[in-house]
């Protein structure tokens, strides 16, 4: 390797955005042929770097090698232009239109007159198709494909111009096992023929398993490179938060409370049937299952959001109707919903703005909202949560993930809620985050609350529940407690009892 | 971070374009006419400003709010005709109220059909230009609006009075800026309107009823539109049915121009009084260099255009971007 030039080299790349110096220094690179994995917490500048990368910002100072080159990047098109190519999380793809037509959308082959030449189209698109090894057609509506599908697509797009570096941000977040395997064969034929990978993501057993290099961020500082060979998870872990992480099974063991929400043979549709059970005060109650299990439904349901077709809900004894997020809030149930930027938080809106919005009739000084009131409202979910802002004046979407969750989450803390509902609590932030917001739910327990959990990542159910409720296809297979649970009954219950028929 | 980078200065041209435009603006028109700046000149402007702006501080909660109303200048000219009918029916101190009632009906529509069940509100208040339009007309049949005793009323006060050396028009739009100026920035409801423009979704997620913000704020839309039909009213005691056609555009241009995103989820009352003034003083300026009133329609045009330009641009933080 030692002769080989990288196809990609950063060198000192700072930028600052007013009050927050985002990336400070960051130097790496990038050999041919090597999938190099970029991890770091949430805010720790990996976003910013594929930023300036891409061409949406500019750095302030340091360079930008590909090849032996310096190169100034404008913008994405010039990014594109220069060999470089992202693979994102949301995929940006035109749904309406065919496979071939969105791989060279905007360079379809012409033939006389600007007509489109169809036949080459569809020969060059096939043969890149080939290349990867899927199994759709060059004439199919992308709208129909599956996500893992359509991200095969983008990976095609990417085939067609000369990428030098292929970025995937967060690829995997929302592919099956198997959808998962197909990628890393692509992957890992892009590394045969010498392109540079970039490869993001949370997941320590993904990086290990296919990654040559990692490159650690934290703050916006570069921590250094290791060889994934000659390191393990526990040190990457390190070098990404600097200290060690609570791994262990939840343990505690405080009094619970009495019932403050039951349902009861509640049923919505063909979303979930018949569903039956209870969470006490200080009581986690986590909802584990596969996607489309039903669980969000559930809550959007509790949440007044969906209308249920039969069943009852009791709040602290009493049946209550709740019809619309209005009523659920009224009786003290809350959710923070699984799309933190889509239906937690007011992005453009400051951070007190965002987490006093659901009692802002309440907040009055005369016909005004109470702005003082708002703020040590603010400050003193701030203090409690360790949300990281430098004033409540910050717009919400400029926080990191898990300083928005927690913005949330205060929101609804501050209103003194009777049943808390936390969906996907981790979704998307980084590790060391994720244990504070886990410690966090734990924590609201021991102080009495209801806390109900739905999570797809099993070490989280289990970390943080008290009790175990197992969802497959609609309907609650078995409730475990924290002591009777394993890894294997869980599985067993969430592909549906005997697992003859997992999805 | 001490140098400025041409970037910064990029930055700062499409985050302050509007004023600098309107600085430029400013100044040629005093070159070119002297009078530009007198104080009776800018007393006029302010004051035939105030009809469109009073409009427009109504739409300003609308577009924040996340929606469009096009049906304003339709609805001016049917409050006008209306209240100069009542007024010679049942006197107008009954006609008055009467009108507002009416309007406010209109708006009430609006409010529901956008708010509660959901429609397009460009096609929903698109529509509602013609309706009202007709509804005007067949009201009217036809006619033009006149008051028959006009020396015999007091009706002239609200277009034509003055208190304390003020045109009366112009203490009314300063009196309704200041309130609806603080109902938008301090009120729950104030917050609530940035809240479902900003993020609809998030607003639901927070027990926020939309529907219920939306229409207040098509209820408010038509008050000020009825408060600024009866200006127009009481000035002239005597009206065309088709006064209003076309102030919707030029109500929208002022409220992109001080700054409001067509998005939704920001702008500000103080922004739109700036943005009339911008735009009374560009039609003000354009007559007084000598150029004939329908010049202001080609003008209103580019600098809306402009100004939806300037919009995006400080959004994607430059001036041209080849992707969206």
């Amino acid at each position: 390797m030692t002769s080989v030039k990288p196809v990609l080299r950063l060198d000192g790349i700072v930028k600052t955005f007013p009050g927050v110096r985002a990336l400070d220094g960051v130097s790496f690179s990038v050999m041919p042929g090597e999938v190099h994995a970029l991890m770091g917490e949430n805010g720790a500048g990996k976003s910013t770097l594929m930023k300036v990368l891409g061409g949406v910002h500019q750095p302030d100072s340091g360079a930008i090698h590909i090849g032996e080159e310096v190169v100034a990047i404008a913008d994405p098109l010039e990014a594109k232009a220069k060999g470089i190519v992202f693979i994102h999380q949301e995929l940006s793809l035109a749904e309406e239109l065919s496979v071939a037509e969105n791989i060279y959308l905007g360079e379809l082959p012409r033939k006389s007159f600007g007509r489109v030449d169809w036949g080459k189209l569809a020969a060059e698109t096939d043969a890149i198709l080939k290349r990867l090894n899927v199994r759709f057609d060059a004439n199919d509506r992308v709208g129909d494909l599956s996500i893992a599908n359509q991200q095969m697509v983008e990976i095609a797009r990417a085939l067609t111009v000369e990428a030098k570096a292929v970025i995937f941000d967060e690829p995997t977040a929302s592919l099956t096992d198997a959808e998962k395997v197909v990628l890393f064969d692509v992957i890992a034929d892009l590394k045969a023929i010498g392109v540079g990978i970039i490869y993001i993501s949370h997941r320590m057993e993904e990086i290990f398993r296919i990654t040559d290099r990692i490159s650690i961020l934290r703050d916006g500082r570069y921590q250094g490179t290791v060889a994934t060979a000659e390191t393990t998870e526990e040190d990457v872990t390190r070098m990404m938060i600097g200290r060690n992480l609570d791994l262990s099974r939840n343990a505690s063991h405080h009094e619970m409370g009495e019932v403050a929400l039951e349902v009861r043979g509640l049923s919505c549709g063909d979303l979930f049937r018949d569903v039956s059970f209870e969470v006490r005060r200080g009581e986690v109650v986590g909802f584990y299952g596969l996607v489309g299990a039903g669980r969000t439904e559930i809550a959007e349901t509790l949440f007044g959001l969906r209308v249920p077709s039969a069943g009852q809900i009791f709040l602290d004894g009493e049946e209550v109707r709740i019809q619309s997020p209005a009523d659920a809030i009224a009786h003290g149930v809350s959710l923070v919903p699984e799309d933190r930027k889509g239906q937690g938080l007011v992005l453009g809106m400051n951070c007190r703005d965002n987490m006093t919005l659901p009692q802002v009739d309440e907040m009055k000084t005369g016909p005004f909202v109470a702005e003082g009131a708002e703020i040590a409202i603010f400050d003193e979910y701030r203090e409690r949560l360790d949300i990281r802002t430098p004033s409540w004046r910050q717009k919400a979407g400029n926080l990191s993930g898990g300083n928005q969750q927690k913005i949330v989450i205060g929101k609804w803390l501050s209103m003194n809620p009777r049943v808390l509902i936390v969906d996907e609590p981790t979704r998307g932030i980084d590790v060391g985050s994720k244990s504070e917001i886990h410690k966090l739910l734990r924590a609201l327990a021991a102080q009495g609350y209801a806390v109900m959990v739905i999570s797809s990542e099993m070490p989280e159910v289990l970390h943080v529940s008290d009790r175990i409720v197992a969802m497959y296809s609609g309907r609650i297979i078995r409730s475990f407690s924290s002591e009777e649970v394993t890894e294997d009954s869980l599985i067993q219950a969430i592909s549906g009892l005997g697992g003859d028929q997992a999805a | 971070m001490a140098t400025i980078t041409r970037r910064q200065v990029g930055d700062a041209l499409a985050q302050q374009g509007i004023l600098i435009a309107f600085a430029v603006f400013m100044v040629a028109f005093t070159l070119a006419n002297p009078r530009f700046l007198e104080v009776d000149n800018v007393f006029s402007v302010v004051r035939s400003s105030a009809i469109l702006g009073i409009m427009a501080l109504g739409v300003t909660f609308v577009v924040i709010s996340g929606n469009l109303d096009l049906s304003v200048g339709s609805m001016m000219s049917f409050s006008t005709i209306v209240v100069l009918d009542l007024h010679d029916q049942i006197g107008p101190l009954l006609a008055i109220p009467a009108m507002f009632a009416m309007t406010l009906c209109l708006g009430a529509l609006i409010g529901f059909l956008v708010g509660y069940l959901r429609l397009n509100s460009l096609i929903v208040t698109l529509g509602m230009l013609s309706a009202i339009h007709g509804l005007t007309l067949t009201y009217s049949g036809g006619q033009n609006m006149d008051i028959a005793d006009k020396e015999g009323t007091w009706f002239g006060v609200f277009g034509q009075g003055f208190a304390l050396g003020i045109p009366v028009p112009i203490l009314i739009f300063v009196a309704l800026a200041a309130l609806l100026g603080l109902v938008l920035a301090r009120t729950p409801f104030g917050r609530k309107v940035y809240a479902v423009g900003g993020n609809s979704a998030a607003a639901t997620f927070s027990g926020i009823r939309r529907g219920r913000t939306v229409f207040v704020c098509y209820l408010l839309s038509a008050a000020c539109v009825a408060t600024a039909g009866l200006i127009q009213a009481s000035r002239s005691l005597g009206s065309q049915n088709t006064v209003g056609q076309g102030l919707e555009l030029e109500v929208l241009a002022a409220v992109i121009l001080g700054g409001a995103s067509l998005m939704g989820g920001s702008g500000t009352i103080f922004k739109t009084v700036i943005g009339v003034l911008i735009l009374g003083f560009i039609q003000n300026g354009l007559l007084l260099i000598g150029l004939p009133f329908y010049v202001q329609f080609v003008v209103t045009w580019i600098i809306i255009i402009l100004a939806v330009w300037l919009d995006i641009a400080a959004k994607r933080g430059r001036l041209w971007s080849p992707i969206a």
